[in-house]
């Protein structure tokens, strides 16, 4: 693959006609070498491929899921049936997906942004810093499956009975909405922190020195000038979060039973579903699956269908967040569009 | 103590710092529990194991079964495991998504940043956004209702079937299926850190090489490319993690069945089933009541951990070189 560049002209001599652009003959593909315009063709194969595999499944789904969703799959509780007529809909699927999301964002954001505003303001000490810094990518890059068989071990401790049920012999069961949407926070929050941290460290310093000046103390600062200007930032890594979240199944198996309904645990109602167990839509998908017990192809393609939906409109948000941020004045920088992907990966830097 | 209480600004400064500092540690020490627990879970099926635990030899369905069957009794569980064909599956199915993702990363990388028209470029963003969003579980869905059947039936002949049926069954969740799958998923992120380096490639590089006379593609290939290797690197790293810790997709489509395929048998090999450490978890999730069928898959679990906490340091030192260039990517 020896480049044959044009020879070169030499500023004394006469440029050959048709080598330079002053001449107005622009880098065309039809005269690179053979092997140059093989590559160029592939690139573009690969690119349109992938528009067609993205475009692929979302029709598949479309035309699968139109063809079994019924609005009453959305308003029937599941049963446990072999019976296709009476398995019900999926109500409690989608509830305990609004719930799950709810009570891991709900402790995630805040972890997050908190982090993230640690990270980037104080930072002290230094090595605390930089091991946090750490472990927050470690969690990045770790399996969820890896992070629910370790919240099966710590929420089965006694000392934590009160986020699950505890069983007539004693031990603590340790799945429930609160103890899985603790594990699903954990995935949300290296998008939250991400996020937040990449935008906080953009705000100008100068920003920061007015409202010294003005004689507002440094967490006023961050509390009424610099959390204020990263909200859209903050809304994006949090809208990614729920994305990650809505889509994981390891968690929802392992550590929130993957029932069918939602299964309280007794008490006061709100509380009671909380602490209970439950599933979401993907254990629903699961469940349905030639994979799972239910086995219900129709089923498990609505429920797919209704999931992918929930995914495109954070797609869509997160898109329109992007927008909004740039439209906004915050400086975002050649490669920040990438950074959603990017965004709480451990190849944030 | 009172400095602390007390009202002034002063002292709520310093409540706000602390405030936030116990909760990096907060943090902090959930993660180290993370890896405390689990290797505490862990150690009994590594220590009874020795080090075989990690070759080969039985299968190791029917080790699961001895254990799900055993005593009962904590002076007589059962541990023996050999764990190589979850491992070997791993392999398998990480490697090979990871060998294509990058020559198919690389190109749409390459498609993106530099050959794209504006609008095609405008358009392909949410198409890498929305194929990395799709949950595992919808793809898993795809791969065993519309993948797998087609390949059982097309590609799989009878005679195929009945040369290995005394080892393995065929059927169309297998390795290359789900390799196929993974290669999808892993792809987008790829392409977002290969793309991201290639967009900060200063300016001034490219545009000397162009000066030189050398062509589009081959400004590409030899200086854009060349700049972002360690990126490439980075990206391969980090979707290995990715792939190693896929569970529930895999656990769908890759046949599901703790076997050990075998690259002597050419074409064959693509079409036995595999079933990956992951996988192997969510597979005896609901046996986790018994303590050394938990204690084994904590076991699993803790060499996932190991791999994805070495593969996150390497994805991270492979970026190095590229801040010698004062890039940031």
């Amino acid at each position: 693959m020896a480049s044959a560049p044009q020879a070169l002209p030499s500023p004394l001599l006469k440029p050959p006609a048709g080598t330079i652009r002053a001449s107005g003959k622009r880098d065309s593909v039809s005269s690179w070498p053979l092997s140059d315009r093989v590559a160029y063709v592939l690139c573009w194969t690969v690119g349109i491929g992938l528009c067609v595999v993205a475009g692929a499944i979302v029709l598949f789904m479309f035309v699968k899921g139109l063809a079994y969703l019924r609005p009453s799959l959305l308003a029937e509780h599941p049963s446990p049936s072999q019976n296709q007529a009476t398995s019900g809909g999926f109500l409690d699927p989608i509830e305990g997906t609004l719930l799950l999301t709810a009570v891991g964002i709900a402790i995630g954001a805040p972890v997050g942004v908190g982090l993230a505003v640690w990270m980037s303001e104080y930072q002290r000490p230094a090595w605390l810093a930089r091991l946090v810094e750490s472990g927050v990518e470690m969690i990045a890059g770790a399996p969820s499956v890896l992070l629910a068989m370790f919240g099966l071990v710590l929420f089965a401790r006694p000392a934590l009975a009160f986020l699950s049920q505890t069983s007539a012999g004693g031990s603590v069961f340790g799945r429930s909405f609160l103890t899985a949407g603790a594990m699903m926070s954990l995935l949300a929050l290296p998008l939250v922190v991400a996020s937040t941290r990449e935008a906080l460290m953009q705000v100008p310093g100068h920003v920061r020195e007015a409202s010294y000046a003005l004689g507002k103390t440094k967490a006023t600062t961050i509390r009424k000038v610099l959390l204020p200007s990263v909200r859209p930032s903050i809304a994006n890594g949090v809208t990614l979060g729920v994305g990650r979240i809505v889509g994981d199944t390891a968690i929802v198996v392992v550590l929130l039973g993957a029932t069918i309904r939602l299964e309280g645990a007794g008490g006061a109602p709100g509380l009671s579903t909380l602490r209970g167990t439950g599933g979401t839509l993907t254990s629903y998908v699961l469940f349905n699956s030639p994979a799972g017990e239910g086995n219900a192809h129709e089923k498990a393609y609505a429920a797919a269908f209704v999931l992918l939906l929930m995914v495109l409109a954070l797609n869509v948000v997160v898109m329109r967040l992007n927008s909004s941020r740039a439209s906004s004045g915050e400086r975002l920088d050649k490669s920040s569009r990438w950074r959603a992907l990017r965004g709480g990966l451990p190849w944030i830097r | 103590m009172k400095s602390l209480l007390g009202g002034g600004a002063a002292a709520a400064e310093r409540r706000a710092e602390l405030a936030l500092r116990a909760l990096a540690m907060g943090v902090l020490v959930v993660i180290a529990g993370i890896a405390i627990t689990v290797f505490t879970k862990a150690w009994p099926s590594f220590a009874h194991n020795g080090i075989a635990w990690f070759g080969s030899g039985g299968d190791v369905d029917t080790q699961f079964n001895a254990m799900i069957n055993g005593s009962r009794d904590p002076a007589h569980y059962v541990y023996h495991f050999r764990a190589w064909p979850l491992i070997w599956g791993t392999l398998l199915t990480s490697g090979l998504a990871v060998i294509f993702g990058m020559v198919i990363s690389i190109l749409a990388a390459v498609f993106v940043v530099e050959l794209a028209p504006a609008q095609v470029k405008r358009a392909i963003d949410p198409v890498i956004r929305l194929l990395a969003g799709v949950p595992s579980v919808v793809y898993g869905l795809i791969g065993i209702l519309a993948i797998a059947p087609w390949v059982e039936h097309h590609l799989i002949s009878n005679q195929r079937k009945r040369s290995v049926e005394y080892v393995v069954q065929l059927t169309g969740a297998n390795l290359s299926v789900a390799t196929l799958i993974l290669t999808v998923m892993i792809v987008p992120i790829m392409v977002a850190i290969i793309a991201s380096a290639l967009e900060s490639v200063p300016r001034t590089w490219t545009e000397g090489s162009a000066a030189l006379g050398v062509n589009r593609w081959r400004t590409t290939w030899r200086v854009s490319l060349r700049t972002v290797r360690p990126a490439i690197v980075a990206a391969a790293v980090l979707a290995t993690a990715r792939a190693l810790g896929e569970a529930i997709m895999l656990a769908m489509v890759a046949g599901s069945r703790g076997f050990a395929p075998n690259p002597l048998d050419g074409v064959t090999f693509f079409f036995e089933p595999v079933r990956p450490l992951a996988a192997t978890i969510i597979h005896y999730i609901d046996d986790l009541s018994i303590v050394p069928v938990a204690q084994t898959l904590y076991a699993m679990a803790a060499v996932l951990l190991v791999s994805c906490a070495l593969l996150s340091l390497a994805g991270w030192a492979a970026k190095q070189p590229m801040k010698r260039y004062g890039i940031r990517a």
